[in-house]
């Protein structure tokens, strides 16, 4: 985003790339709107307000040389970092204007004239590189946690092991002696349903990092579990998986579902389970708070820079044009640092201590205290008739909502989980019902890359596998065949649908594009072609954040069941795009990410503590087990078709046609992931 | 006292002598290059070269490096132009860098060892270093370019 949304206002103001110099901007929605980068909307939202600002400044330029020229305005164009009159072959650089041109009334959006995109340099091409390259290969972009302030402080947190945990007392006698450590102090905490409040606990302050955690693991602590001391994930999987078994609330109804499945010739019957997962960035949570009196400042790796500058005028109860919110490099997101628990600690610390805080959470913090993916039973009724057509569906979705974090006493999936691959399932078939039934949660749960998207696309995709084998048909075939006619879905019984925030005109499902990903996948992936022994292809295809994405996997299994995965292949219908080079490069990391899930996966919980805490528990996809090859393949937008997301609809397909392709290679069905030793039986 | 040489210049160190290199790397001398990831050796975020070898610096104390050669990303090469920091961006390698320096130094050394290394080499010498946003394909195309020119 640093470097797509500045190319599209170089783009329409007629700027030279090679001259254009990106400046971060502050956290400040009252000025520049909402600036989250999370939701794959960055693109979706600012296309064209940043095609609007770019139009805006070449109309000034230009009416600023048009006066100092004294010809009419309609004579001279911006043209690569200059204005020209073509008929004197008189030319102005952008600089030598620009004065004149911010003296220039700002046009209305009304008179701008957008370039044609034919006409464009950059959008669309893909030659241009990230902002950030140089300095990333260097060692000189500046992520959180290489912010440092003169007189700066260190400090890691004692949290409590149990969500919803409280301190009873602490002992840092030992802790203080440790070299380089300065102080041990409370660090307040927030009750259970907490928000993106700090858990609270116990602050080692050091003169560095080492010494800060040294520290820490000398502390003395007492914890009052809580109301989630219990949780154990045996018994909650068991618990979600009973439920799915059950009638839970009804949140979309065409037909009759009930009478279908009784009156079908078969009933296929899929029962799924994903696990909770951690967002483990490479770069853990960590900020850095400078807070003198009644202002703050904050240095932090933030995908939600205007919600941090609320809560932390909030926590510090300052007034929020007092908080300066400075975003660095996110070295990764994902959605964590979309929750800004760990800046609000830094605002806290450095508060009582008069000093600046860096924050460094530790990957065991982050793994153990984050805000993890929801974990899910699925189960799917699916009624065949005499010749083998699906009549009748019945997803049943069990999961703790990320509403929970904000409210007690959630147990259903909010709308916004809902829409996510669920209820808005695209396949046509006379007798949908789709039912939510009850699950508390027990821990932070939230957002994730695709969230709620991977269980609910892991659970229909597979089925869709599952049916292929059960009617003996191509799974493509399959697929295609419960996809249907191309069409606009027709979703009025879903009450309170979610589109990813788009009103659902805009941004209807369009069964053709779904098929057009479908067959473009097969075609550039060689669907059908014979593998060798041990080998197997599988499909899958997924909507979500209004994208349309097929991936088909090569995967090899061999006699002790070690996987492996030759190729893969995706293609994506985003809309109209910016950088199709950076499309690539996020559906390559989305394989890796899909793998990683697929294959590794899993928070689990024993006392209500996570049991992992480092990547030899929570191990994710290494370059050694990655597929050989991803290739991507984009279909080219069609005049006037709006930006879609790219940043997450990437992973949820990846799982289930990973899992396709197993049961291709070795009749194998896996329904539970992580895989982890399913294989090797 | 402690004295070891980080990219050439002389460091002193009379804290903790057990204190991870990592740290003091990056909180003492404020070298910001070079990143923390896991702690434990488990993520290769924080390789740095000793005397020519990768090591992690999240396992190795300072006391460790005394007398020896430490190099940090800041000090691969002098104008950032080393073969495999053009490679990664010919190849456009990063998306949130984060863990790229890592990645960057522990394929340094591997080519220090291994001038022509094959595929399945650059594999297994780089399955130490984890990319979350998953690099790995433009990774090991960029080590093989670094190493072979294509």
């Amino acid at each position: 985003m640093r470097t797509s949304l500045p190319l599209v206002v170089a783009e329409e103001m007629g700027a030279d790339w090679s001259r254009v110099r990106v400046q971060q901007a502050h956290g400040d929605e009252v000025k520049y709107g909402n600036q989250d980068t999370d939701g794959s909307r960055s693109t979706r939202h600012y296309l064209m307000p940043m095609r609007q600002i770019g139009a805006s400044a070449r109309t000034m330029l230009e009416a600023a040389a048009a006066k100092r020229w004294g010809v009419p305005a309609t004579e001279v164009k911006a043209i690569n970092h200059e204005v020209v009159h073509d008929a004197s072959g008189r030319r102005i650089g952008f600089g030598d204007l620009a004065a004149d041109a911010a003296k220039q009334s700002v046009p209305s959006v009304e008179s701008l004239k957008l370039k044609d995109p034919k006409d464009f340099r950059y959008l669309g091409k893909g030659e241009i590189r990230i902002v950030d390259l140089r300095d990333i290969t260097v060692g000189k972009a500046q992520y959180g946690a290489d912010v440092r302030l003169p007189g700066m402080k260190y400090a890691v947190i004692a949290r409590p092991p149990v969500t919803g945990g409280k301190l009873v007392s602490f002992d840092g006698t030992e802790a203080t002696k440790v070299s380089g450590v300065e102080k041990v102090m409370e660090v307040k905490g927030w009750p259970w349903p907490s928000k993106f409040q700090p858990l609270g606990g116990v602050a080692v302050i050091a003169r560095n990092t080492g010494a800060a955690v040294k520290g820490r693991d000398a502390l003395k602590i007492v914890w009052d579990d809580g109301p989630n001391g219990k949780y154990e994930s045996v018994a909650y999987r068991a618990q979600l998986e009973e439920a799915a078994r059950k009638p839970g609330l009804i949140v979309r109804k065409e037909g009759d579902v009930d009478a279908a499945l009784k009156g079908a010739d078969k009933v296929i019957v899929g029962e799924y389970y994903l696990p909770h997962l951690a967002h483990v960035t490479m770069e853990p949570p960590t900020a850095v708070a400078d807070v003198k009196g009644d202002k703050a400042e904050i240095w932090a790796p933030l995908q939600s820079p205007g919600g941090t500058r609320e809560d932390v005028a909030k926590t510090l109860g300052i007034p929020e044009e007092n908080v300066i919110i400075n975003v660095t490099l996110l070295g990764g997101g994902f959605g964590r640092k979309s929750k800004c628990d760990y800046a609000l600690e830094a605002a806290l610390l450095s508060k009582e201590l008069g000093a600046p805080v860096k924050v460094q959470w530790t990957r065991e913090d982050d793994v153990r205290n984050g805000f993890l993916h929801t974990v899910s039973a699925e189960r799917i009724e699916a009624g065949l008739d005499k010749n083998g057509k699906v009549i009748a569906w019945r997803h049943r979705s069990v999961a703790p909502s990320i509403a929970s974090t904000f409210a007690a006493d959630t147990v259903h999936e909010a709308p916004f989980e809902l829409g996510m691959g669920f209820v808005d399932m695209p396949f046509e078939i006379a007798n949908i019902q789709c039912e939510n039934p009850e699950a508390a949660a027990h821990t932070r749960i939230g957002w994730f890359r695709s969230v709620s998207n991977i269980p609910h696309a892991f659970a229909v995709q597979s089925m869709v596998g599952e049916l292929a084998h059960a009617t003996n048909r191509d799974q493509k075939d399959m697929l295609l065949e419960l996809i249907g006619s191309p069409r606009l879905v027709n979703l009025s019984s879903v009450k309170d649908l979610w589109n990813y925030g788009e009103p659902y005109d805009s941004y209807p499902i369009d069964t053709a594009r779904l098929r057009r990903v479908v067959e473009l996948v097969a075609d550039k992936g060689g669907w059908g072609r014979s593998v060798p022994k041990g080998h197997g292809l599988g499909i899958a295809v997924h909507r979500s954040f209004v994208s349309y994405i097929a991936t088909m996997v090569e995967v090899s299994v061999d006699d002790k069941g070690k996987l492996t995965v030759p190729r893969v292949d995706t293609a994506i219908d985003c809309g109209t795009y910016i950088n199709p080079e950076r499309i690539q490069a996020q559906i390559e990391g989305a394989a890796i990410m899909g793998l990683s899930l697929a294959k590794h996966g899993e928070i689990t919980f024993k006392d209500g503590k996570v049991q992992q805490g480092n990547f030899d528990s929570f191990p994710v996809a290494r370059i050694d087990e990655a597929p050989l090859v991803t290739n991507v393949h984009i279909v080219p937008p069609s005049p006037d078709t709006p930006p879609s997301g790219v940043g997450e609809p990437g992973v949820p397909p990846f799982a289930p046609a990973l899992i396709n392709a197993i049961f291709a290679a070795t009749g194998k069905r896996i329904r539970a992931l992580p895989i982890g030793k399913q294989l090797e039986a | 006292m402690i004295k070891l040489k980080i990219n050439g210049q002389e460091q002193s160190w009379d804290g903790d002598p057990d204190l991870p290199l990592l740290w003091f790397i990056r909180d003492e001398v404020g070298l910001t290059g070079t990143k923390f990831g896991c702690g434990q050796a488990l993520c290769g975020a924080c390789t740095v070269l000793v005397d020519k070898e990768a090591v992690r610096a999240c396992i190795t104390s300072v006391s460790d490096a005394v007398g020896r050669e430490v190099t940090t990303i800041e000090g691969l090469h002098p104008t950032g132009d080393h073969p495999v920091q053009k490679a990664w961006r010919d190849l456009n390698v990063p998306q949130c860098g984060y863990c790229q320096a890592g990645q960057i130094m522990q394929a340094a050394a591997l080519l220090i060892q291994n001038p022509k290394p094959s595929r399945d080499q650059i594999r297994e010498a780089m399955a130490g270093n984890i990319c979350r946003c998953g690099t790995y394909q433009r990774i090991e195309n960029a080590v093989h370019l670094a190493s072979t020119g294509v």
